[in-house]
């Protein structure tokens, strides 16, 4: 079952199948494009003003230890996207619930998932300390009201 | 002192689970070495020469009786009977096994104690002034707006994976005893038209490329520290550089884009993360200062020591007992320096010690201190001599706060995976060359620094000598610094010239502080002098 491996959705629609188009491409000569990736030096901000034409915006993480994309999820989140927004390449199981506090909730990671291990990191926590992209209602907000 | 509520103790509770899960794979073969290593870090578990180094994190550096406790009971179970506090005013074990990390995380668990964010490119523990709460001079206790920033940066979902370390000191008093301009933020709490806010500096730090912080904004109100925190981390994760480790501190992004343009962008970026409403109401900061209310004093308390007719108890009170905001009381210092001794090591026994002090005459409140020593803030002035015979008899009682004695050094060789030179012998040899206290006292005020390689983590460039052992073609080879400073008087200390051997190193600390005897001023600290005649008469005297 590799393959349903290969994928972990979070959303009530279906994973979006079109290929993404680079941020340059779809910048220059490809704005009808409704995917796009995001590698980790890009200015994802560019990206707002077409932010509801697009159905998918890929993150790349080429390394598991190159936290850009994290605020680009944030950033893409804040400025209103509701579309997919997929964590793809080198993203690991323990890095999996903190991406999803940024905004991602889909994945497409390098190396398979081991479903227990993920399904344990997501329901462990009971809640988080701020207030981040996932709707999550922060301790302070629980203390306070 | 801050106590958990169920929140937070459910989030450290959830943590090891957490990590046992961790390291049950990493046992199992289920994740690489290379994908542990990220994790294990968060919670401050490093692979040193011989074994394991757990590094627990003792928020800005408070803690009580019970956790001091914890902390003895750590070092005799699972570790060879001793514990090492650190300059991040925190206590790392050097001989940890794997499998006993899960067990070592639940134990801490039970007295509200973790080692979150101990190590990693994550956001670190908050370190603060350790007389916190006690000084004459803040201008309000620093610790709970630490507080605050802690609960803020634990396990913050964007900045886990920053382009390296992080590091936020808090302090309110003009007097910097935190070294807080050496940080990557540091925040000096300040009133402005009777409103507490925080004046702000970014990019500071040590390491292979020392710089001071600049200030970033003169002002922020608790209600938008942790907006305008997020938007200073926030540029830079997302320009700080990555392809050079070391390169990658907030401090090489702020050199080379100018603190302007780095307020600039932060500026823009607050504005837009201001809107989120991610920053707590001012009743949970208020929540926790009223958790840091002063203990009970009594308004009766004598206000001078009787009786000094002891000539070593008169000693230890002048050089290690600071004054205390409150009559009748006084700040004690436990000085981790013995003569010989490894600067910061304390055994269980001497932790216990330390506990029963603070619980019998202290309010159960204890600080380590980022100079390696622990504080007892609150001690009234009549328990001082009972305080004092009870560290004799655990030879804890070195007179030598702030003296060359008083050795900060990393660990150095022996235990350090990436150190290239042995700190601990070379302090331990220091400390015997000038072991009369007489002729530490006639030196007085001088900071001595050691670090074993270019990291930088004994703090040598804010030293008023610093040292640098480095590897010189296979050997063990010490660099001398002089005019360092980690105080408000902040600098960086500059290289006399050609290093020495570990002897060579000793001598010519002693050229250097005879030059200090011979051209001082009266009044004159060492580093004074030095900035006021300049390097050339120290240089003529080591090399001439």
């Amino acid at each position: 079952m590799a393959e349903e491996a290969a994928y972990l959705h979070f959303r009530d629609d279906s994973p979006h199948e079109e290929p993404a188009v680079t941020l340059d491409s779809f910048l220059a000569d490809q704005s009808n494009a409704t995917a796009v990736r995001v590698e980790p030096g890009d200015e994802a901000r560019a990206l707002i003003p077409h932010l509801d034409r697009l159905a998918l915006i890929e993150v790349s993480f080429p390394s598991f230890r190159d936290g850009r994309g994290y605020s680009t999820a944030r950033i893409l989140r804040e400025a209103g996207y509701r579309g997919e927004l997929r964590a793809e390449g080198d993203v690991l199981v323990d890095q999996i619930p903190l991406m999803r506090r940024c905004g991602f909730d889909s994945f497409a990671p390098a190396a398979p998932i081991d479903a227990a291990v993920l399904q344990r990191s997501l329901a462990r926590y009971p809640q988080p300390y701020q207030k981040a992209a996932d709707g999550a209602v922060p301790v302070w907000k629980l203390r306070h009201g | 002192m801050y106590r958990y509520d169920e929140y937070d103790q459910s989030i450290v509770d959830a943590r090891v689970d957490e990590f046992r899960d961790q390291v049950r794979r990493r046992l199992a073969g289920e994740i690489t070495e290379d994908q542990f290593k990220p994790l294990r870090l968060m919670n401050g578990l490093y692979l040193q020469l011989h074994a394991y180094m757990l590094r627990v994190a003792v928020p800005y550096g408070t803690l009580d009786s019970r956790q001091m406790r914890m902390l003895a009971h750590v070092a005799r179970t699972y570790d060879r009977g001793y514990g090492h506090f650190t300059t991040r005013q925190n206590i790392q074990y050097n001989w940890i096994r794997l499998d006993q990390a899960p067990d070592i995380l639940a134990e801490l668990a039970t007295v509200e104690m973790h080692a979150i964010q101990t190590s990693g490119n994550c956001i670190r523990n908050i370190s603060s002034d350790q007389y916190a709460g006690a000084a004459a001079d803040e201008v309000a206790d620093p610790r709970p707006w630490a507080e605050l920033i802690r609960q803020w940066s634990t396990f913050h979902p964007e900045f886990t994976y920053l382009p390296r370390k992080f590091k936020i000191a808090v302090i309110a008093a003009e007097e910097d005893r935190a070294a807080m301009r050496l940080h990557d933020i540091g925040i000096r709490l300040t009133r402005r038209d009777g409103v507490l806010g925080a004046t702000v500096f970014v990019g500071g730090g040590m390491g292979r490329t020392p710089m001071i912080a600049h200030e970033i904004r003169d002002f922020v109100t608790a209600d938008d520290l942790m907006s305008y925190l997020e938007a200073c981390l926030r540029v830079y994760n997302r320009y700080g550089r990555r392809d050079n480790i070391y390169k990658a501190r907030i401090k090489i992004l702020l050199h080379e884009i100018g603190p302007d343009e780095y307020r600039r962008q932060v500026e823009e970026e607050f504005a837009k993360v201001k809107a989120l409403g991610i920053d707590p109401p001012a009743a949970e900061l208020a929540r926790i200062t009223a958790m840091f209310a002063p203990p009970a004093f009594d308004p009766a308390a004598a206000g001078d020591v009787a009786d000094r007719s002891d000539p070593d108890f008169a000693v230890w009170l002048d050089q290690n007992v600071r004054a205390h905001r409150q009559p009748g009381y006084a700040i004690v210092n436990i000085s981790l320096k013995p003569v010989g001794g490894i600067p910061g090591d304390a055994s269980a026994d001497q932790i216990d010690v330390m506990a029963d002090l603070a619980q019998r005459y202290g309010f159960d409140e204890l600080r380590v201190t980022h100079a390696q020593n622990i504080v007892l803030p609150h001690v009234r002035i009549a328990d001082l001599k009972a305080v004092w015979s009870a560290l004799v008899d655990a030879g804890l009682a070195e007179a030598n706060l702030d003296l060359i004695s008083d050795i900060i050094a990393c660990p150095g060789l022996d235990y350090c995976s990436l150190a290239n030179a042995r700190s601990i012998p070379l302090a331990q040899k220091i400390g015997e060359r000038f072991a009369d206290p007489a002729r530490q006292r006639d030196l007085g005020e001088l900071k001595l620094k050691i670090s074993g390689c270019i990291n930088a983590c004994g703090h040598h460039h804010a030293g008023h000598i610093g040292i640098l052992g480095v590897d010189r073609k296979g050997t063990e080879n010490f660099q001398l610094l002089l005019g360092g400073s980690g105080a408000e008087d902040v600098s960086l200390g500059r290289i006399t010239g050609p290093g020495f051997d570990e002897d060579g190193v000793v001598d010519a600390i002693e050229r250097v502080t005879d030059k200090y005897l011979e051209v001082r001023e009266t009044g004159e600290r060492f580093v004074d002098t030095y900035r006021r005649v300049g390097m050339t008469p120290f240089k003529e005297a080591i090399y001439g």
